[in-house]
């Protein structure tokens, strides 16, 4: 089967300052379908840029790059635009949700601007709320983001990404803004959704989230110096149990002292 | 994408902000509202304006002494003592479709009854003046053509002066005296409220104009004639013969007197009217303008600060199309959401100076469209703009906007 993101020899040089920055220096690269992908390095080392122009949302400045086998380098604003709509989902590091907007509302967002399907009001709303429940927030489907905690808030930015089911799920540095325990349940989230078939590429810089995923990359200034699968790579579910009763077996110890 | 749907967007977004939403519309309100007010009085006025023409009577010519055609208005108006009682007949004697007239003398007079005594209007009129004024004597009646005659001391008075002189009685067959000369009292007259320049037309007595020429005033000439038409039709006809009948009576001089009709009047008393109405109606629209500026400010600010709510719908796959839709249709909502408020705060205002302050208006079913037209294009104009740079952001730049 053709991989789902096929890039070749792309470039991407910044020369809106004074000095050109070649952010991205010659990185090919297959994704296929089900793969899970981190993507590794230092802080400007090209992450960002890169994943920008996986999300169509920057061209490269050379290179190709194919998506679901279209070549995503000839499209226009418009076109990138329903690209992004219907083949990609989008996970930041800051949730960016809708501000006094329900969690259904902002799920429903990416179907509303779909071209191809058109999807009457009910369903629209079903589906949101089927998607709100594969990241288990059916019950807060009303509430608004300031209502919801981060690691919930970025579970419905996961689901606004699952909606249109597109062909890869990109998220750049999505536990950026959470503690560990919450980074392991979205870690959980994205497991789940890997094991259903979507693949995913995300951007961190901590090794042991990056150890939830299947496969590796480290970028170097713009290259791509690493990549690997990854060794007995950790479960969500078992860390969490870990973490569960760990938890207990402090709260067994600490409470006499507490008293 | 659906227009529906981005309206559906647009009105989510505006319900995000309600408070800011309205405060937005306020310069559209207060725009709309004065502009709706404004007309509203503009055209009451007009209506009472135009009810006071008719109340004077109908297909009324008047003669005045003087003439306008020496530029200004009433030049001379009443300053030359041109004018007789024998143009006045003359008028009544050859001029064919004329169903009567009044030569008139007025002036003022301290009038005196059972002690008490009060400043009036004392006019001479032929016994034809209830009848061309369309001004009955309610009680009594008119002199007659026997007492013009006879230089009878008799009169027919007002409303206010009976209210003032006879309180508590009945006038008729009192007597009151002007000059320190005893007039009967033979008939009252209706009710007939403010003229069109604000004056009591109630505060009058009315007295044969020979006994006024005679007995009260001491004049030869008459303040000004008044001729009863036969017929709207026939009306600018009856001008032209009374203009050449009073001109060959002159044998040769200078033309001293100026022929009016009803119609010309009231025009020159809408005119002003008129005037004042497009005045403030200009300010009206000036802020209005500036109701559409404040639109403007509001939404460029609002571009600003979502430029990262813009991102995400540019990112998730709006089409810039599809953003400056959203924006356009946000601004007229905002604008016409104004324009409707301030209908309903214009017909508020309106209606308020109506009651409280006597102001006479008449809502005009024309300005409602106006100003429902005029803040849709408002917010079209004025939104468009933000509209457009909202549509022109990156994705990138937008999302990483603090
Ligand atoms: N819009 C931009 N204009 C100019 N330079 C940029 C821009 N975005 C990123 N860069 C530069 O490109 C390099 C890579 O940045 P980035 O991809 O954001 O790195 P990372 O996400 O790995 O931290 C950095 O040197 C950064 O300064
Ligand atoms: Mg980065």
């Amino acid at each position: 089967m053709a991989p789902v993101v096929q890039i070749k020899d792309i470039h991407k040089i910044y020369d809106s300052g004074e000095v050109p920055v070649h952010a991205v220096r010659g990185v090919s690269l297959d994704i296929h379908k089900g793969e899970f992908v981190a993507l590794m390095g230092a802080s400007g080392s090209g992450k960002s840029t890169l994943m920008n122009m996986l999300g169509c949302l920057d061209r490269p400045t050379r290179g190709t790059y194919k998506l679901d086998g279209i070549d995503v380098s000839a499209l226009d604003r418009n076109e990138l635009a329903d690209i992004r709509n219907q083949k990609l989902g989008f996970v930041f590091q800051g949730f960016n949700l809708l501000a006094r907007t329900t969690a259904l509302e902002n799920v429903e967002l990416p179907m509303l601007y779909g071209r191809t399907r058109k999807l009457s009001t009910s369903e629209i709303r079903e589906r949101a709320h089927h998607c709100l429940e594969i990241v288990g927030l059916a019950n807060r489907a009303d509430h608004m983001p300031n209502q919801l905690s981060g690691g919930q808030q970025q579970r419905v930015a996961i689901a606004r990404g699952l909606v249109n089911e597109p062909q890869v799920l990109l998220a750049d540095e999505p536990t950026g803004n959470l503690d560990s325990k919450t980074s392991i349940e979205v870690m959980g989230v994205f497991q789940r959704l890997n094991d259903e078939g979507i693949s995913i590429v995300m951007v961190t810089h901590e090794l042991d989230i990056a150890h939830y995923c299947k496969r590796n990359l480290i970028l170097r200034d713009g290259v791509v110096v690493r990549d690997e699968a990854v060794a007995n790579r950790s479960i969500a579910a078992v860390e969490l149990a870990k973490l569960k009763s760990a938890e207990a077996a402090a709260k067994l110890t600490a409470s006499p002292a507490a008293h | 994408m659906r227009f529906s749907v981005v309206f559906l967007v647009a009105l989510r977004a505006l319900r995000r902000n309600t408070m800011r939403s309205i405060l937005t519309s306020l310069g559209i309100i207060i725009g709309i509202g004065a502009v709706i007010a404004i007309v509203s009085m503009g055209n009451g006025t007009k209506a009472r304006v135009e009810a006071q023409v008719a109340a004077l009577g109908q297909n009324i010519i008047t003669v005045y002494p003087g003439s306008f055609s020496s530029g200004g208005m009433r030049g001379g108006f009443g300053s030359s003592a041109t004018l007789t009682v024998e143009d006045a007949e003359a008028i009544m004697a050859e001029i064919a479709d004329i169903d009567g007239v009044s030569p008139e003398v007025r002036d003022r007079n301290q009038v005196l009854a059972n002690g008490l005594n009060w400043n009036t209007n004392v006019y001479g009129e032929s016994p034809d003046y209830p009848y061309i004024k369309n001004w009955n004597v309610v009680q009594g009646a008119m002199f007659t053509e026997q007492d013009v005659k006879s230089l009878a001391k008799v009169a027919v008075i007002g409303k206010t002066v009976v209210d003032n002189l006879f309180p508590n009685e009945d006038p008729i067959g009192q007597t009151l005296r002007i000059r320190n000369l005893p007039f009967r009292v033979v008939g009252v007259l209706d009710v007939k409220g403010f003229s069109l320049f604000g004056s009591d037309q109630d505060d009058v007595v009315i007295i044969p104009y020979s006994s006024h020429m005679r007995r009260v005033s001491r004049r030869t000439s008459i303040s000004s004639i008044l001729v009863q038409g036969a017929s709207a039709e026939k009306l600018d006809v009856v001008k032209q013969r009374i203009e050449d009948l009073l001109t060959q009576r002159r044998k040769g001089r200078e033309p001293d007197f100026t022929v009016r009709t009803q119609e010309e009047l009231a025009q020159t008393a809408t005119e002003t009217t008129k005037a004042m109405t497009v005045l403030l109606s200009c300010i009206a629209f000036v802020s209005l303008a500036v109701g559409g500026i404040g639109v403007m400010n509001i939404m460029l600010v609002s571009v600003t600060e979502r430029t990262r709510e813009i991102g995400i719908r540019l990112a998730i796959g709006a089409h810039g199309s599809d953003v400056l839709t959203q924006f356009l249709i946000e601004a007229v909502l905002l604008s016409v959401l104004g324009g409707i408020l301030g209908i309903l705060c214009g017909i508020g205002a309106s209606e308020l100076g109506s009651i409280y302050m006597g102001f006479p208006t008449l809502i005009a079913p024309w300005s409602i469209f106006v100003a429902v037209g005029v803040s849709t294009a408002v917010g079209l104009i004025f939104g468009f703009f933000p509209a457009l740079k909202a549509a022109k952001l990156d994705p990138i730049d937008a999302l990483r906007y603090e």
